[in-house]
């Protein structure tokens, strides 16, 4: 049951960084390490805030808006300074460490006696004392498909369909006279403002910040992404963010299993990227299987 | 009027294979003309168009529209009033995306892409009635992906797409080549029929001479760069497939080929 409940938190925290990467990975064919800054840099925010007797819920937007200023740093330098699309994402990680270690102050930051958006008088006065373990999952759930129902509804606006024509057909853009560039560098800052929203949350669910919690995060958000698109490709009822929370959880659930069966903690990000090799052999086999038909 | 005036292109700057295209070219379209562009691959025909739409830089010349310079103008900048369809039909629509979501897409062209939902449900019916003059059943495929039609489809509702909002310039660039005739016939009526209805000055560069001698107001042929034969009016009118394909082969042999 404690497992099952810390993959479904994890997994839906993960789930929000995972829409992020989908913006970036799918959506504009960019993949964004940047991700692997942006993670942490919300958690060091969430921390500092906290200890400094912030409103846990206000880190959220503030994460939110810091993780879209980085988004458009990666966008310029690649839009603008026509660096290519890895290489930005790797300056942006690369400085996001030392940023990130600005922040929070030091390499690790334990806030265990503050109050925060999963435990405080507001969400220990709604939530009955009966269903006191589960207020974290229901907490998270909550948010988890606020953003989801931010995102649809953001990707039918005319910006939306904007940032998804880019991704499909970039000449289009500029035939309908807009700037590609710009909304390209807007669906990174969409994108990473998601992501630091999801280390934000995550920061508060652990109750800690370390510098590199954040190493790996692309890995995972793209395993995310693969597993959910791929597997729910031919459901037409399942929208695409559905499935890429779906493939969040199923992917943390996998590696709770693989802990479950023996394997040590420690050896988490070894499972990770082996996991990752595994999903894009396999997605790569049934793409091989359609061509030969 | 739109004019070209005094452009130099050069290939490959600075390398060995430097290659000079256009040398003080000069071209003027007068509002409303519709040209055919005929000539040889590597005669700089969809260079020309790309010039025009910016899509590539010149060492020097100006393009000038209405009086007004645009040389230093952005390709997104200049595709405001110009609709422009590709040999390509992928390039004209958003493969992802359905009908209805392209249409509605390129509806807006010219406003602001903000946070209004996308697709008007009231712009349905307008939809369906333009692309049920195509005659190819699109009307009831809106929300079928634009992914999964076919090349003529495609390129049908890309040449919709292209004229939909108010535009001066129509460019196409070799915009039937890649379909059958069948489809390549239903789609140039339909230009020729746009083009008339919505007054647009229009540039077409095609490899089909019939095309060339059939439709628009004015024939150019380009060769190495330049113009060899400029014919409109009534000129143009008297013009047979044999005339052209007359010229087309002596300069092919004065170049070896």
């Amino acid at each position: 049951m404690t497992l099952l409940l810390s993959v479904l938190e994890q997994g839906m925290i993960y789930a929000i960084m995972a829409l992020g990467v989908y913006i970036t990975y799918k959506i504009l064919d960019f993949p964004d390490l940047t991700v692997d800054g942006s993670f942490p840099m919300g958690a060091a925010i969430a921390v500092v805030l906290i200890d400094k007797g912030c409103n846990p819920y206000l880190t959220l937007p503030i994460a939110f808006v810091a993780g879209a200023v980085v988004g458009i740093l990666t966008g310029i330098i690649h839009v603008k300074l026509k660096v290519r699309d890895l290489l930005s994402g790797i300056i942006m990680m690369t400085g996001l460490y030392t940023v990130n270690l600005r922040i929070a102050g030091r390499a690790n930051f334990p806030i265990y006696t503050c109050q925060n958006i999963f435990d405080n008088n507001f969400v220990n006065a709604i939530i009955p004392e009966s269903l006191s373990g589960y207020k974290v999952v229901l907490v998270i759930f909550v948010l988890t498909v606020i953003v989801k129902l931010l995102l649809d509804a953001y990707l039918k606006t005319k910006s939306g369909f904007m940032l998804r024509a880019v991704g499909d057909n970039d000449t289009i853009v500029t035939s309908l006279g807009v700037d590609k560039g710009l909304i390209k560098i807007m669906g990174l800052a969409i994108a990473n403002g998601l992501v630091t929203l999801s280390g934000c949350m995550f920061a508060q669910q652990q109750r800690y910040f370390d510098v590199s919690m954040g190493t790996g995060t692309v890995v995972i958000g793209l395993a995310s992404v693969i597993i959910g698109t791929s597997i729910f490709k031919n459901i037409s009822f399942l929208k695409v963010t559905t499935s890429v929370i779906i493939g969040s959880l199923l992917y943390k659930g996998c590696v709770a299993l693989a802990i479950r069966i023996g394997l040590e903690s420690r050896d988490l990000k070894l499972i990770t990227a082996g996991m990752f090799l595994i999903i894009l052999v396999l997605g790569n086999e049934r793409k091989k299987k359609v061509k030969a038909c | 009027m739109l004019e070209l005036v005094n452009i130099s292109k050069y290939y490959n700057m600075g390398s060995v294979n430097e290659m000079c295209l256009f040398k003080d070219f000069n071209f003027q379209v007068q509002d409303g003309e519709f040209v055919s562009v005929v000539g040889s691959n590597g005669s700089g025909k969809t260079s020309l168009l790309n010039i025009i739409c910016g899509s590539i830089e010149v060492e020097e010349g100006d393009v000038i529209v209405g009086g007004v310079n645009i040389s230093k103008q952005k390709d997104f900048v200049r595709h405001k009033r110009i609709g422009r369809v590709f040999q390509d039909p992928s390039k004209g629509t958003c493969p992802s995306m359905t009908i209805l979501e392209n249409m509605s897409l390129a509806d807006n062209k010219g406003k602001a892409y903000g946070l209004a939902p996308c697709v008007n449900k009231a712009r349905m019916d307008y939809y369906k009635e333009i692309l049920s003059q195509l005659n190819l059943g699109l009307e009831d495929k809106l929300h079928v992906r634009v992914g999964a039609l076919s090349g003529g489809q495609r390129q049908a509702v890309a040449l919709l797409m292209a004229t939909m909002t108010p535009i001066e310039f129509l460019i196409l660039d070799e915009h039937t080549a890649a379909l059958d005739p069948k489809t390549a016939e239903i789609i140039m009526e339909l230009t020729d029929k746009i083009v008339k209805e919505k007054n647009l000055t229009t540039l077409m560069v095609t490899h089909n001479l019939r095309y060339a001698v059939e439709y628009g107001s004015r024939l150019i042929m380009m060769h190495e760069g330049t113009v060899i034969m400029d014919k409109s009016g009534e000129e143009k009118k008297n013009l047979s497939t044999e005339d052209i394909m007359g010229t087309f082969n002596r300069i092919s042999v004065e170049c070896g080929n």
